[in-house]
């Protein structure tokens, strides 16, 4: 086993690791570097648990290779509050209750703040279509759907 | 595993064609991931194309638009001018799986993978698309319907790699469209998917035509009969029967939980029908 050394930068911070060929950057960020805010859920792609983006764009961490992100911006639930202050998104999602479990919900946070980057004022059946790669077993996600709406009124008026 | 990423393409030939043991292309992941994790697969070798320049990038070309291997579906549907030239291959594309997905899966892989339901291959087969294929004997041009050979298995040969999909000028008054049948309203297999492309001439009728059919097939199919069916007419209800009926008649499906051999053969009718409006209508004909 070979180890390949990656320079990357992760949430603005520049980051160096080695991981074996086959890691996926789902593997790394979890157990290689301790931010286990990506969750592992099916780890096929499906259920959006491991969202973060690469260069700006949403993307499962399950589904890339650790080695492929040499050169590129990574960004993760980690880096969406300031400090302690939370993210509209996520103030929203506590306000409506758009959670239960929690497990989905560091890839909504992710997956919805990059629509809202893209899109500052979604339709809710573009909110819909956004997210449907995020999958929920708890909420019936109209209370996520009311969040996201209500932090792209929020953002809009800021 | 060994992971390489090369600079240049005739680099990543060299490598896979030296390879003795099994080994694999890697561009979105978003097939070769899952494969890897569920232990389908356990290649030797994975080569990553995301570092070829020639292969990230959309490029007009001689009135056409060249896609890079590499390019995310999600890429496509960003890009104005081919969303215009071709909107039923872009809608293709942009159908396989989520807003995740989406930026990372590309339509050569959709099209490398060689499954009978691929989403974004019945409009480049439509369309008559060509793909450049650089391998140990250097660059060849081939047919995107020429490349698959059966489900996950291609006609390419060892150490070839697909650089590029090029979709040629459009004349004026062209249009395209696909349209898949799913039981869902969003992520799913395609149970049926038609891709239609046509050219009309000045008062509507139709010159030119090609129809792709997947998942009722082996492999997606070419269907000239469908094509022969419309030209000449101008999409009226007897030609639109004649599309169907060809259509119908082309396909060769499985049953599965997806769909029964009869419901394909009939969906597959009515979907051209639907199709072929679309694409009439983008053309301009009324």
């Amino acid at each position: 086993m070979s180890g390949i050394h990656v320079s990357t930068t992760i949430n603005g911070d520049q980051i160096d690791y080695v991981c074996e060929p086959e890691e996926t950057m789902l593997d790394v960020l979890r157990d290689r570097l301790g931010m286990t805010g990506a969750k592992e859920g099916c780890s096929t792609g499906d259920c959006g648990a491991c969202s973060i983006t690469v260069d700006g764009r949403l993307t499962c961490s399950c589904l890339m290779l650790g080695a492929e992100a040499g050169g590129h911006e990574i960004g993760t639930v980690e880096g969406v509050a300031q400090g302690n202050e939370l993210h509209p998104v996520q103030q929203k999602i506590l306000d409506h209750a758009a959670l239960q479990c929690g497990v989905c919900t560091p890839g909504i946070v992710v997956a919805a703040k990059a629509l809202l980057e893209k899109n500052p004022d979604p339709t809710e059946t573009e909110v819909r279509y956004w997210l449907a790669g995020n999958l929920c077993r708890c909420t019936g996600y109209d209370k996520i759907i009311r969040a996201v709406m209500d932090a792209a009124q929020e953002l809009r008026s800021a | 595993m060994r992971y390489e990423a090369p600079g240049t393409i005739e680099e990543a030939a060299t490598l896979l064609a030296r390879e003795s043991g099994i080994a694999r292309v890697l561009a979105g992941g978003t097939d070769l991931l899952v494969q890897l994790r569920a232990g389908m697969i356990e290649p030797d070798l994975v080569v990553d194309v995301k570092r070829i320049p020639a292969m990230m990038d959309i490029v007009e070309e001689n009135g056409g638009f060249r896609i890079g291997a590499g390019v995310s579906c999600a890429r496509m549907g960003e890009h104005a001018a081919l969303v215009a030239a071709w909107p039923g291959v872009v809608e293709g594309a942009e159908l396989i799986g989520s807003t995740q997905v989406q930026g990372r899966a590309t339509m050569t892989g959709n099209l490398c993978n060689c499954g009978p339901a691929a989403d974004s291959v019945p409009g480049l087969v439509a369309a008559k698309a060509v793909a450049t294929v650089v391998g140990p004997e250097g660059r060849r041009e081939i047919l995107v319907k020429d490349i698959p050979a059966g489900p996950g298995k291609s006609n390419l040969k060892k150490g070839e790699i697909v650089e590029s999909i090029f979709l040629p000028k459009r004349p004026e008054r062209s249009g395209d469209a696909y349209l898949r049948f799913i039981p869902r309203t969003e992520m799913d297999i395609a149970v049926v998917g038609v891709g239609v492309s046509l050219t009309l001439d000045a008062d509507g009728t139709i010159t030119e035509a090609g129809v792709g059919l997947g998942a009722v097939a082996p492999t997606v199919l070419d269907v000239e009969d469908a094509a022969k069916a419309i030209i000449g007419s101008k999409l009226d209800e007897a030609a639109l029967e004649k599309l169907a009926a060809a259509a119908s008649a082309a396909c060769n499906p499985i049953n599965d939980k997806r769909g029964t051999i009869e419901f394909r053969v009939d969906v597959a009718g009515v979907l051209a029908k639907r199709a072929a409006k679309i694409a009439y209508k983008r053309a301009g004909g009324k």
